[in-house]
């Protein structure tokens, strides 16, 4: 299908349907019990993920196939943001102009910053865009304040020119809108006690990660990706045969800077404004992380990975002591009160630490990321099916 | 909860979603989400959410666990346990402690790690996920305004915490979002006069400032104020955020033939430029004949604590101390002092009064419906909640009320006892008209219920 083999249409419809389901499959427990703070079906949750994916899948492309590690992604995420709110501000609060402006300027940033970066390689590629991301940052912080309004962040007011528009009167800011329909709209579906709420604005933004998706697995599986994977396994060997590897990279670099950038501009169009912070190195390292925990060089892998940091940034956060108290309240009190007292490290403003473990124990035991251990399960299970019939015939390899 | 709506498939909703941008005319399907509420989260249970945004990470979590204790309190009293703290000193009586309009308040929190995307994260959670009324809280105003903007576009009411920026109230007002904290502008008009005072008014001021939104009003605002009164501003020098180390900025303020330095900087910025100042010996040096001095815009105790020996007999504004004597602070550190065993900080009390504010406006106003509670809030004159006369103007949401000025103190009794109240500016003298040049370029808009 759509010039995919089998097993990537199998991937790709699987992704389909997670990405359509996601409000049934995020909130999975009943509104009046106690579990349903892990739930995760709200819509700016709902977007972030898929937002984040696209990010993700983005950075995999440059760090996956060619095992470049650029740590300043973040700063084309701000760009594309920074971007995306000047056309809002400038022309219409549709997001159409928004989108294509932030993946352009983003495109044409990174093109500038590839072109400097690429010329080193290893650590101090890394390094290198860590330099440019930071520089980035601090001139958004404070030197571009009149751009960037600096530490408040960018945003919408009543008093912008919005070119393309009828004036409005109504001393209200018009909605993020694409064409007519607001990114906010959405409705909830109760079903016995579950809510399920579904939002145009999320599924905008699955529509876009889908089309990202695939995008990226036709490169992967394409003479342009093989190239890159070469690139990966010996670029020294790739010169000597006489081909010039440095238009390849140049190309992975842009083409990951505008998923970047496409991730920024949604990111304005469901919630219209940018802040420097976006653009700090820690948001650089956190799609490090996201990708390196789903599986680096994996298709589905960031997109996993990402799901996993928002989960944590967003849920375990916000947990507090009354939420675990409610949590473990089934317990007799002299279990509960110190189970409390151990598990109030771990969550609130302790999720990062939480964050830090499972990262540690992924790295050390699943090298391949998440998606190694759906891969180990799996042929756990398979493993299992095949002993319980052994009525098939030992056709196994000698090795 | 009974959120049914229309029973309507999934499939229309994606079939819709995918020819979205053929159908140029809203279905109304889309424009529903909440067709049952006439705003959004409305309350429809025996509770009303309200929702407790703070910096619980990052470089303002000391005031952001103190704004979190204070709100446990408000909501404590609200709901009539405890003393009933400020409530009994409050002037306006519409409080029963049975909560707000009769339902139970519970709240939700969050954390802003000091950043505007977490803080807009976090705020739109408690609104989607947890069904939140109200958003509050907040240790400085990037996020403050951030925040105070999407509850504008959310439909809830947005009650601003530690926000000292003029932004707030000035250029990112939104009809939406109320100030109870002081700003900028009003730490410069209560400076000045205490200033010209204690130092004369032939100074040379030198400036050193945080490199960001609340450091460049800041800096506007006293530099506007000092100069009003015949100080001569010598330089002005921005310091990247968190430097850690302002030596080099230091350094050269006494060949500058400055005889002021003003520090522009809060938090664990103001405690590093300060220590720095203090071992340059700026504070023994003599220049143009007389004595160097240092002046600190805004303090709060728990910076003073950070500066230790070296902020004392430095002056500075700040919105509120627990030391001062009339009965609505004596009520509220009072409680606040029996159930952590220390007194509130500033940060503490202007959180603490927000939510009573918020909550008595629901009730005079007898909705949660957000345009009730503008309504209710706008021109609406107080006093009991340690201020003194206090006014929330209509035009810009900013409350006017008396501005402390206050000096380190020479020789505390504890830890706690580190400010001296100088001076309290009486509300007239801060006052400004709502459309000052400090405060140009914003509209407030038309309040929005949401959905």
């Amino acid at each position: 299908m759509l010039g995919l083999n089998k097993k990537d249409t199998g991937l790709f419809l699987f992704v389909l349907a997670l990405i359509v389901f996601a409000p049934f499959i995020l909130n999975p427990f009943p509104e009046s019990s106690d579990l349903a703070r892990f739930n995760a079906g709200y819509p700016d949750l709902m977007q972030r993920f898929v937002i984040f994916g696209i990010f993700a899948i983005g950075f995999n492309i440059l760090f996956g196939l060619t095992g470049y590690l650029s740590f300043g992604h973040a700063a084309f995420l701000g760009v594309g943001s920074y971007a995306g709110v000047w056309m809002m501000k400038l022309l219409t609060v549709n997001i159409v102009p928004a989108l294509i402006a932030a993946i352009v300027v983003a495109g044409i940033f990174s093109l500038v910053i590839g072109y400097i970066c690429l010329r080193r390689s290893g650590i101090y590629f890394s390094i290198l865009t860590l330099a440019f991301a930071q520089m980035s940052f601090a001139l958004a912080y404070s030197v571009l304040t009149p751009i960037t309004a600096g530490e408040t962040g960018l945003q919408l007011s009543l008093a912008d020119p919005r070119i393309l528009e009828a004036a409005n009167a109504s001393g209200t800011i018009p909605a993020a809108n694409f064409f007519g329909l607001e990114m906010r709209s959405g409705f909830d579906w109760a079903v016995g006690d579950w809510v399920f709420t579904f939002n145009f604005g999320y599924y905008l933004c699955a529509v876009f990660m889908l089309i990202a998706f695939y995008i990226s697995i036709r490169i992967f599986r394409s003479p342009f990706g093989m190239m890159l994977r070469a690139v990966k396994s010996n670029q020294q060997r790739m010169g000597y045969t006489g081909l010039n590897s440095k238009p390849y990279m140049l190309a992975a670099f842009v083409i990951s800077g505008m998923y970047a950038g496409l991730a920024g501009g949604l990111m304005v169009a469901v919630d219209p404004l940018a802040g420097a912070d976006r653009m700090f190195w820690t948001a650089s390292g956190e799609v490090v992380l996201m990708t390196i925990l789903g599986g680096v060089g994996t298709l589905l892998g960031p997109v996993l990975g990402a799901g996993m940091i928002k989960y944590f940034e967003n849920i375990f956060s916000r947990l507090n002591e009354s939420d675990l108290n409610a949590l473990f309240g089934f317990l007799p009190d002299f279990i509960q009160a110190p189970l409390v007292t151990v598990a109030q490290m771990f969550v609130g403003d302790g999720w990062l630490m939480t964050l830090g473990l499972m990262f540690m124990l992924i790295v050390i035991f699943l090298p391949g990321g998440l998606l190694e251990g759906v891969q180990r399960l799996g042929a756990l299970v398979s493993r299992k099916k095949k002993t319980n019939e052994p009525s098939q015939p030992a056709a196994a390899p000698a090795e | 909860m009974t959120l049914i709506r229309k029973p309507l498939s999934r499939r229309s909703v994606l079939r819709a979603g995918a020819a979205g941008g053929a159908l140029l005319a809203t279905p109304t399907i889309f424009t529903s989400r909440a067709w049952a509420q006439s705003y959004t989260n409305e309350p429809t249970g025996s509770t009303v959410t309200l929702g407790f945004n703070v910096p619980q990470s990052g470089v303002y979590a000391d005031e952001g666990a103190d704004q979190l204790r204070a709100y446990e309190l408000a909501v404590e009293h609200i709901n009539g346990e405890g003393d009933g703290g400020m409530m009994n000193t409050f002037s306006s009586k519409a409080l029963k402690g049975n909560g707000i309009l009769g339902k139970k308040v519970v709240y939700v929190t969050g954390d802003t790690q000091t950043k505007t995307d977490a803080a807009r994260a976090s705020a739109r959670s408690m609104i989607e996920k947890d069904g939140a009324i109200m958003i509050t809280g907040g240790s400085s105003s990037g996020p403050a305004v951030a925040v105070q903007a999407l509850c504008q576009e959310a439909g809830v009411i947005f009650m601003a915490g530690l926000t000292h920026a003029n932004d707030t109230t000035g250029k990112d007002r939104r009809a939406n979002g109320f100030r109870h904290f002081f700003n900028s502008y009003m730490s410069g008009a209560a400076l000045a006069p205490v200033l010209k005072n204690a130092y004369g008014a032939d100074r040379n001021a030198y400036y050193l400032t945080a490199d960001y939104n609340w450091g460049y009003t800041t800096e506007q605002a006293i530099s506007e104020a000092t100069e009003a009164i015949g100080w001569n501003t010598v330089n002005k020098v921005l310091t990247p955020l968190g430097a850690g180390d302002f030596s080099s900025y230091i350094a050269p303020v006494l060949q500058s033939g400055a005889d002021t330095l003003v520090l522009v900087h809060y938090g664990g910025d103001m405690v590093n430029s300060l220590t720095n100042a203090v071992q340059f010996g700026l504070r023994e040096a003599q220049a143009n004949g007389k004595d160097f001095q240092i002046v600190v815009p805004l303090f709060s105790r728990l910076m003073a604590r950070g500066a230790g020996e070296n902020i004392k007999g430095i002056f500075g504004s700040t919105n509120w101390h627990w030391s001062l004597q009339d009965e609505g602070s004596q009520a509220f550190t009072r409680s606040f002092g029996q159930k952590y065993g220390f007194p509130p900080s500033q940060a503490a009390h202007t959180v603490y009064c927000q939510t009573l504010l918020y909550a008595d406006a629901c009730e005079r106003a007898g909705t949660f419906n957000p345009c009730g509670v503008v309504e209710a809030l706008e021109d609406f004159e107080f006093d009991g909640l340690g201020n003194g006369k206090t006014l929330y103007r209509a035009e810009d949401h900013q409350c006017f009320k008396d501005v402390l000025v206050v000096k380190g103190k020479e020789n505390p009794t504890s830890e706690f006892d580190l400010l001296e109240i100088v001076e309290i500016t009486p509300a007239e003298q801060v006052t400004y008209p709502h459309d000052h040049p400090q405060f140009a370029g914003g509209a407030l808009g038309t309040c929005n219920p949401g959905a």
